[in-house]
């Protein structure tokens, strides 16, 4: 198989483990993000495939091939450090040359590759600064392109936009997604920001407690999560527990909804709703009924919070369709099934 | 906390006491033996004020002379061996446990804490015929009959480098502790085997470092004057054994003193071309 495949992939420090049983195909020129609270295993697991750390178990194929126990200099990979890792005796063109002056590359093929990804990078004229004189966002482009200068396999980047600021990280979350998608590379991203998953992923890995938890395009995480702690970490969701009546139909709040299925077998679950698929209606008029507690006008998006027999839900939407409500007013919520996921327990 | 720059004269009182030490300990007797440089001999161990070049002019004999090079070029040696064998070391130490880390530095405290006449008396025996590492050789076999191994240049340097040792450690340790560690794990990923990383990632970034540490022993070793007696031939012997000898058992102090001032000389410049040469090749 071309790509890179992790199997049944475990690591253990000591009694804790820190990577549990991961098995992940990720198919050649997919980026894929993998993203987790912090401690979830995400970085360790980027770490074995980089060959920084060895598994303890379970094997890791590129290209078919078993890379396991070869050791990192041997990959043939790019990788991105959280803190850049730029070398401070080298000029940023020195930088970006060190993997061909390493594999003795001659001279002039090694001048005409740093032009080459200099102007990848929009740092033409670069070459012979030192690295300190850069920019934070000048830095990241640095090793991005010191990391791609061999043309990798795999490009591999642990947290590689934490350090800037929000606005230069959002920017540089398309940029590395249009390189990506030009040179066609294989990436890996770790990350526990959800916006930069969501922005560059086609695959989204969502890890918790050195296992998957769910592993699926961006859109089908955000729309169908396996499980309420994937609902709850990828952006915001409202969750109420809900159980199977004597009637077979399933109550939220002790209100029975139409058209809604427990998991098979199941007599309790987790129902999870996006704020953007509340929608407020007029007392007695929805499926639940609540007083509004609070409204946050936030100018593009109005968020009201209502709460339902002690339990407080979400509803956002649009200036347009802003429900005229005030704090204590009574109000009804319409909760239709093709916008609620019912997860297990 | 932000540092103020000291306001009054009172905020420069707790410089008074280091200061005054200095100048009584230091600066006055230095000062005194650049006069004594200069003062005439007189037969039977005694001298009289004056300004005269003899001292310096008898120096500059081609005995003296060699002495003084055999000196450097065995503080050079000294200074290049600690480094190259501590760096290496030391770098493995800073990738350690701190369990480990604790109890290799406080085994290399303890032998700062010997005196340099055991140090010297130690390796004398270990380098012995009769009772020497020589003899293990021979049970493994290795060797047909057992020998002496000292006096003799191999010796002297043996037993400066185990002095000095410790010393390079401990100063090569902070620098390599505040390294980066992922820098030489980025330069994994680019390709670099481990041994590769250490001398294109490792050693140019602690350039400053290595440079500062080799001075410090170079010096270091220059003041040596035990070992060379005691494990080295005459033509080992430094320049510190011969101002020894002229004050002590000819009773020259004009001419050890003299010495003692070249010496000096000759260090500060060494040093400072170091310095120089390492701001070259950091501007080119």
């Amino acid at each position: 198989m071309s790509g890179l495949a992790l199997q049944n992939v475990v690591k253990e420090f000591g009694s804790f483990r820190a990577v549990n049983n991961v098995e992940l195909n990720v198919p050649h020129g997919t980026f894929v993000c993998m993203l987790g609270p912090s401690g979830c295993g995400k970085t360790t697991l980027l770490r074995m495939i980089a060959g920084l750390d060895l598994p303890t178990g379970g094997a890791i194929r590129l290209d078919g091939e078993d890379i396991t126990h070869v050791p990192t200099h041997k990959r043939n990979l790019g990788m991105v450090f959280q803190s850049l890792a730029l070398f401070p005796h080298l000029t940023v063109g020195e930088n970006i040359a060190y993997p061909l002056r390493i594999r003795g590359a001659a001279k002039e093929d090694q001048k005409k590759r740093v032009d080459e990804l200099l102007s990848m990078i929009h740092l033409t004229g670069y070459a012979d600064r030192p690295v300190a004189k850069l920019s934070g966002g000048q830095r990241q482009r640095v090793a991005i392109a010191r990391a791609l200068a061999i043309s990798p396999k795999l490009f591999l980047l642990d947290e590689p936009l934490s350090a800037l600021d929000a606005k230069l990280r959002e920017a540089m979350q398309v940029e590395l997604r249009q390189l990506q998608q030009k040179l066609g590379i294989t990436t890996i991203v770790v990350t526990h920001d959800q916006r930069e998953a969501m922005t560059m992923a086609d695959t989204v890995v969502v890890m918790n407690g050195g296992e998957i938890r769910q592993a699926a395009s961006p859109i089908e995480i955000y729309r169908r999560p396996a499980d309420s702690f994937v609902a709850d970490f990828i952006g915001q969701t409202n969750l109420l527990e809900v159980q199977a009546d004597s009637a077979g139909r399933v109550e939220v709040l002790g209100q029975p909804i139409a058209g809604l299925a427990l998991p098979a077998g199941a007599s309790k679950g987790t129902l999870s709703v996006r704020p953007e698929d509340v929608h407020l209606t007029a007392p007695g008029a929805g499926a639940l009924s609540g007083k509004v507690t609070f409204v946050r006008d936030l100018g593009g998006t109005i968020e009201t919070f209502v709460d339902i027999a002690g339990r407080q839900i979400v509803a956002v939407s649009t200036p347009r369709a802003r429900p005229d409500v005030t704090v204590g007013q009574e109000v009804g919520i319409a909760l239709t099934p093709d916008v609620c996921v019912v997860l297990k327990k | 906390m932000r540092r103020e720059p000291p306001q009054k004269l009172g905020d420069y009182a707790p410089l008074l006491f280091p200061a005054a030490m200095l100048t009584i300990f230091f600066v006055v007797p230095f000062g005194t033996m650049i006069a004594v440089s200069f003062f005439q001999r007189l037969q039977g161990g005694f001298y009289t004020p004056a300004f005269v070049f003899d001292n310096y002019a008898r120096f500059l004999s081609a005995f003296f002379g060699g002495v003084l090079g055999f000196s450097l070029f065995l503080a050079i040696t000294v200074a290049i061996c600690c480094v190259v064998l501590a760096l290496p070391f030391t770098y493995m130490l800073t990738r350690m446990g701190r369990k480990v880390q604790v109890v290799w530095l406080v085994a290399l405290l303890s032998i700062l804490s010997l005196s340099e006449v055991i140090i010297g008396f130690a390796w004398s025996t270990l380098f012995s015929r009769t009772a020497g590492i020589t003899n293990i050789l021979v049970a493994l076999g290795i060797m047909s009959e057992a020998k002496a191994l000292t006096p003799s240049f191999g010796a002297v340097l043996t037993g400066m480098v185990y002095q000095a040792f410790p010393y390079t450690v401990l100063v090569l340790f902070p620098a390599l502790v505040r390294l980066d560690p992922t820098l030489t794990e980025a330069a994994r990923t680019l390709g670099a085997s481990p041994l590769k990383a250490f001398f294109t990632v490792v050693v140019p970034a602690l350039r400053n470092t290595i440079t500062a540490t080799l001075i410090m022993v170079f010096i270091f070793a220059l003041g040596s004057y035990l070992l060379p007696q005691l494990l080295g031939r005459p033509q080992h012997w430094t320049l510190s054994v011969l101002i020894t000898d002229q004050a002590i058992y000819q009773s020259n102090m004009p001419f050890a003193a003299a010495m003692a001032v070249f010496l000096v000389l000759v260090t500060l410049g060494l040093v400072a071309l170091t310095v120089i040469a390492g701001r070259k090749g950091e501007a080119a």
